[in-house]
């Protein structure tokens, strides 16, 4: 009992991570039609941004400021690397291809990716970044038996709050009503008076915010080190084909999925760990290759 | 238009018609991308290509004897077992299919190499290895063809991708029968029957290769004339209308992705053996994402392309790896880059307007054409 317990937590934990990171390039690619293979640099951005931080105004550990701002330090390190790298990347680069399909964008993406990869080792070196404390500082529980770390907790909540804000803005704003009818008809929506390119900047702003303020959170979890996109990307992948690519929900749907199963393979046959994920993956993709929560599309001659 | 009658049934009138209809009759629907991804360079034969590609070739068998140094023998032999596995993109690309996952081909061809050789193979000679990796190869596309020849744009690549991280973690995860990230080292005995001293072994090898080469860029060639190849370039411009000609679509799609298939894994099998060691990530997605990036970087436009593309990918990474080794990813998604932006028809659409051979076609150029929005439809199922 206790054991499936632990597998449960561990699942829901590792959901949480994983929705960060896919809930902001599915809603990218649902407003623009743009698979961005740079989500995972701007969410390596977001820990480098947040591990950089937390190392230098709390030096080993102690500071002048109270520890607990160090969740504010987090998250706004997240939304500055989104606000500056969201609209820099869409108005550069994105918005030239937007109109060449969707191979294109995910290659020119992929080129953005390999810079970007770089561009963090230049900025903050190839030496593992360690930001411990706010993980440290909320120390642990005892759970199900064992003593279970609170950190994890709150990236759960952090996806929470995540979740639950994007589902405001996209059903409770003026702008989730404009991105709403940009999804359902591009042309109609210009043709309506909407500024669709205004509308792809702020979706795709977003979702860079979203996925730099997942890097953030995380990054006291873990060590930020080089390379630290190239999984992440490939694991968002998984979640948002699973949920249907352009489904927000989805993406919830299928970092859960993806979160119990991994966490199960880990605690049950580790060999499978990864397998079970993109076996998942391919198996969805076969079965219903739009995702559990992705539209139909005519077929158009 | 020299189509030969009658090799693919009841396909091949259609893919006559397609060839000569491919510049005029199906304009209208060409957009920006199938610039970058289906050059309309014909692949009829003219005396001045087929000159300068046995001039190249001859340039190729020379080299290593005028005194190119053995390391660069090394790095022009691994860049075409490359330019193989980039070839079957390629071929693919014909069709606007992105393949995001043809790791999967490169590593099974390797593994089915490394494994064979561990497990007692009795032939331990290079040419039975590189059979063994292209009949691996092309078993597991037959397979896996099937399934994909259902789809099409950003779900083929993803479906791709994601066949090719299962076998990723297996290989990564199954480490009784593959080392782990360990990897497994390749060890031949000869190359052809011939068992050269050991400084001649990097030389065999890469004639040995470079005959595989130029044996896999006639038979790419001859497909890319026949009516097959045809049928992809109509799929490029509107699969629909190939499929109201009466022609199979999925048909098209799954022999070229079986061709395809054979060809990464050919490619993986003489990495394997050249390099002399494997490992995992051979299969991992940056891997496939280097394929297409080669890909696009030598173009579509010739069969040649490819080992153009991975012969100065190889280099570049070499030298700036050495140079700047922080920098030097940077430096290919700048190549990448500027490539998508300004020069969708790859290096070879460069070479082609230098010397004034660029086709009537849209190959190349950023020309401006009115935006048209297009949708990915997955054939109807039936």
């Amino acid at each position: 009992m206790d054991q499936i317990a632990i597998v449960v937590l561990n699942g829901i934990v590792f959901a949480s991570y994983l929705f960060l990171v896919s809930a902001g390039l599915t809603f990218i690619y649902g407003v623009m039609r743009i698979l961005n293979t740079a989500h995972g640099s701007i969410y390596g951005l977001g820990a480098y941004m947040g591990a950089w931080l937390i190392v230098r105004l709390w030096p080993g550990g102690s500071g002048a400021l109270p520890p607990w701002t160090s969740f504010l330090v987090l998250l706004l390190a997240g939304v500055f690397i989104g606000l500056v790298v969201g609209p820099l990347m869409e108005r550069l680069f994105i918005r030239r291809v937007v109109d060449r399909g969707e191979v294109i964008s995910l290659i020119l993406t992929f080129a953005l990716f390999l810079i970007l990869d770089d561009v963090m080792k230049l900025i903050w070196g190839v030496d593992p970044l360690l930001a411990d404390m706010p993980y440290s500082m909320l120390g642990s529980i005892p759970l199900a038996g064992i003593t279970y770390p609170i950190y994890p907790f709150l990236l759960t909540i952090v996806a929470g709050l995540a979740a639950l804000v994007m589902w405001a803005i996209i059903n409770r704003t003026r702008f989730g009503k404009l991105v709403t009818a940009v999804i359902a008809d591009r042309e109609i929506s210009s043709a309506l008076g909407i500024n669709v390119p205004r509308i792809y900047s702020f979706a795709f702003t977003l979702g860079a915010i979203l996925a730099a303020v997942g890097g953030a959170f995380i990054a006291p979890m873990s060590s930020v080190v080089p390379g630290i996109s190239i999984e992440v990307i490939i694991l968002s992948f998984a979640v948002t084909t699973i949920g249907g690519l352009g489904s927000v929900g989805g993406a919830a749907i299928g970092a859960i999925m993806i979160g119990l199963l991994r966490a199960g393979a880990v605690q049950y046959v580790p060999e499978l760990d990864l397998f079970v994920i993109y076996a998942l993956m391919t198996l969805i993709l076969l079965i219903k290759p739009r995702g559990l929560f992705g539209g139909v599309e005519a077929r158009r001659i | 238009m020299s189509v030969k009658p009658g090799s693919l049934g009841g396909e091949s009138g259609v893919g006559e018609e397609l060839g000569v209809g491919q510049d005029t009759a199906f304009r209208g629907d060409r957009t920006d991308e199938q610039a970058l991804t289906g050059a309309t360079s014909s692949p009829r034969p003219s005396r001045r290509g087929l000159l300068a590609a046995l001039a190249i070739l001859a340039l190729l068998v020379l080299a290593p004897l005028l005194g190119l140094p053995s390391w660069l023998v090394f790095l022009f032999t691994v860049a075409f077992a490359k330019g193989l596995v980039v070839l079957g993109v390629v071929l693919l690309l014909r069709g606007d299919l992105v393949s995001f996952g043809h790791g999967l081909y490169y590593a099974i061809g390797a593994y089915a190499a490394g494994l064979a050789l561990r497990a007692g193979f009795p032939l331990r000679d290079a040419f039975p290895l590189a059979v063994l990796g292209a009949l691996a190869g092309a078993v597991l596309a037959s397979i896996v063809g099937l399934f994909l020849a259902r789809y099409r744009g950003i779900f083929f690549g993803m479906l791709s991708t994601a066949f090719s991280m299962i076998l990723y973690s297996l290989l990564l995860k199954l480490y009784w029968l593959t080392g782990g990230t360990d990897g497994i080292a390749v060890r031949i005995s000869s190359t052809l029957g011939l068992q050269p001293p050991a400084d001649l072994i990097r030389l065999t090898q890469y004639y040995f290769v470079l005959a595989l080469v130029v044996g896999s860029v006639y038979l790419a060639y001859r497909v890319a004339a026949s009516p097959l190849g045809y049928l992809m370039r109509g799929i490029n411009d509107n699969e629909i209308r190939v499929e109201y000609m009466g022609a199979s679509v999925r048909r098209a799609i799954y022999r070229t992705y079986v061709l395809s298939g054979a060809l990464g894994g050919l490619g993986g099998a003489l990495t394997a053996i050249t390099v002399g060691h494997i490992a995992p990530d051979l299969a991992y997605w940056t891997a496939s994402g280097e394929f297409v990036f080669i890909a696009l970087l030598g173009g579509s436009g010739s069969v040649f392309a490819p080992f153009v593309g991975a012969g100065v990918f190889e280099l570049v990474r070499n030298y700036a790896q050495k140079a700047s080794p922080y920098t030097w990813q940077m430096l290919l998604g700048s190549v990448l880059l500027v490539i998508i932006l300004f020069a969708p028809g790859g290096l070879w659409s460069v070479f082609e307007r230098l010397v004034g051979r660029r086709p009537t076609g849209s190959a190349g150029g950023p020309e401006k054409r009115p935006a048209k929005e297009r949708r990915w439809a997955l054939s109807s199922k039936r």
